[in-house]
């Protein structure tokens, strides 16, 4: 019974959004409204099962008392209801942004940017970049590097901006242009598709789920 | 002493991690950890003050019955109901509200699932009518972006099963993995070394806006 009056909700919820497809409508804006009262309410909890049980009220049951020092910085982060004592809620911040450019000092930059140019610096005369997938390895020439380090290098130098684009960094960000087209054509392709598998799971929902089932309880 | 401090904890916890990482061995290693859950715990208490502006905002709306207050009613409402809710399945299984089979797990797989899929999956109508004004093929770097699109669209999910769509599937794949990774690697490289330099500036204590 639970089962049925979720479906029931979902769909109506589902309809509701769609209804959006003709006009902005109150269903629309009910549904919309309902969302966000709903995704709040449901963070909350999320944070409060996966981040402060685990990390700060279950190691507080088990006596380990240095959480009570990020728990207290939590709570001076609350300070910013009260405009006379907002200014303590820069100590959380302070540790909060401390924590975050630290890692991205070492840890981005071993994790992600050495990475990223180790393998670009590919022999233009050597054998051909290789990947996972076989059949792009169909695809694999020689050419293939010396297209991603022209493409890595003409992107950075369209975003070089300390010097005027003219004569040959003018030149090169031109080709730098046709690659970051090319890639964000690409990458809009792929948002389209992953909205349209959306879409379609949706659909899917609402005939699967909820209309045949309808149809076959109306017929029987 | 108002910014004097929050400087200083900056400094100390960004240089923290950065010992932790060059001195892999106890108790520096630790600190990392130790830091990123205290990172995370100062988020979580965070979420209330977002939480805290959202009610406000509705229920200022509600008390002056500002144009579409109804709206803001229903929001409140369906916090207040689902929080509640989730209240009850803390109770019930000791601590854990998403534990499946509670209540809150049902609104999860009921509310939010549909809800945030369906307004996606809406994004796919309104994608297509901007794809429509940005592809216009008058420019070389407008047809670039559209010629690049439908490679990979079509690529992805082949209309048909021939040579042709083949081809275009295999191409697709190449145009990913090639020029696109290529442009994309460097604008990830660009962003990863400003947020560099960013985020030197923060430890040193030179980049102070956050403290405003």
């Amino acid at each position: 019974m639970g089962q049925i009056i979720g479906v029931w909700i979902a769909a109506g919820l589902t309809l509701m959004i769609f209804s959006f497809l003709y006009k902005d409508n109150p269903f629309y804006k009910f549904a919309e409204h309902v969302y966000v009262g709903v995704s709040a309410a449901y963070t909350c909890f999320y944070t409060w099962d996966y981040f402060l049980m685990p990390k700060l009220i279950n190691p507080l049951l088990q006596h380990h008392w240095l959480v009570i020092i990020p728990g207290i910085f939590g709570a001076m982060m609350l300070t910013r209801w009260f405009p006379r004592s907002a200014w303590v809620s820069r100590w959380p911040i302070a540790v909060s942004v401390g924590v975050a450019s630290g890692l991205v000092v070492v840890q981005y930059m071993q994790g992600f940017v050495i990475p990223q140019i180790q393998n670009t610096l590919l022999p233009i005369a050597g054998p051909a970049v290789t990947f996972n997938n076989p059949i792009t390895n169909l695809w694999n020439h020689p050419l293939n590097n010396l297209i991603i380090i022209v493409g890595t290098v003409t992107t950075l130098v369209y975003f070089y901006f300390s010097k005027k684009h003219k004569g040959f960094i003018g030149g090169t960000a031109k080709v730098g242009i046709i690659f970051i087209m090319v890639a964000f054509g690409a990458s809009f392709g792929y948002t389209v598709m992953a909205r349209i598998s959306l879409l379609i799971g949706r659909i899917h929902f609402l005939i699967n789920d909820w209309l045949l089932p309808l149809f076959r309880s109306l017929t029987h | 002493m108002r910014r004097q401090i929050p400087l200083i904890l900056t400094f100390l916890t960004g240089i923290a991690i950065f010992i932790a990482f060059f001195i892999p061995h106890k108790p520096f290693n630790e600190v990392q950890d130790i830091l990123l859950d205290w990172a995370i715990i100062i988020a979580g208490f965070a979420l209330l003050l977002g939480i805290h502006s959202l009610l406000r905002k509705h229920i200022t709306h509600i008390k002056k019955k500002d144009g579409g207050w109804g709206y803001s009613l229903i929001l409140t409402f369906f916090f207040v109901g689902v929080f509640t809710v989730g209240i009850f399945s803390a109770i019930q299984y000791k601590g854990y509200s998403l534990t499946p089979g509670s209540l809150l797990y049902f609104v999860y797989d009921y509310m939010v699932i549909p809800l945030s899929a369906t307004m996606f999956a809406l994004l796919a109508f309104f994608i297509a009518s901007a794809a429509y004004r940005a592809f216009r093929a008058r420019r070389l770097n407008a047809t670039l972006l559209l010629i690049a699109a439908v490679v990979v669209m079509l690529g992805r999910v082949p209309i048909m099963e021939n040579a042709f769509f083949n081809f275009l599937s295999r191409f697709s794949d190449w145009f990913m993995f090639i020029p696109q990774m290529a442009a994309k690697r460097g604008i990830l490289i660009g962003v990863a070394l400003g947020a560099f330099a960013m985020s030197l500036r923060i430890i040193l204590g030179i980049e102070r806006t956050y403290l405003q």
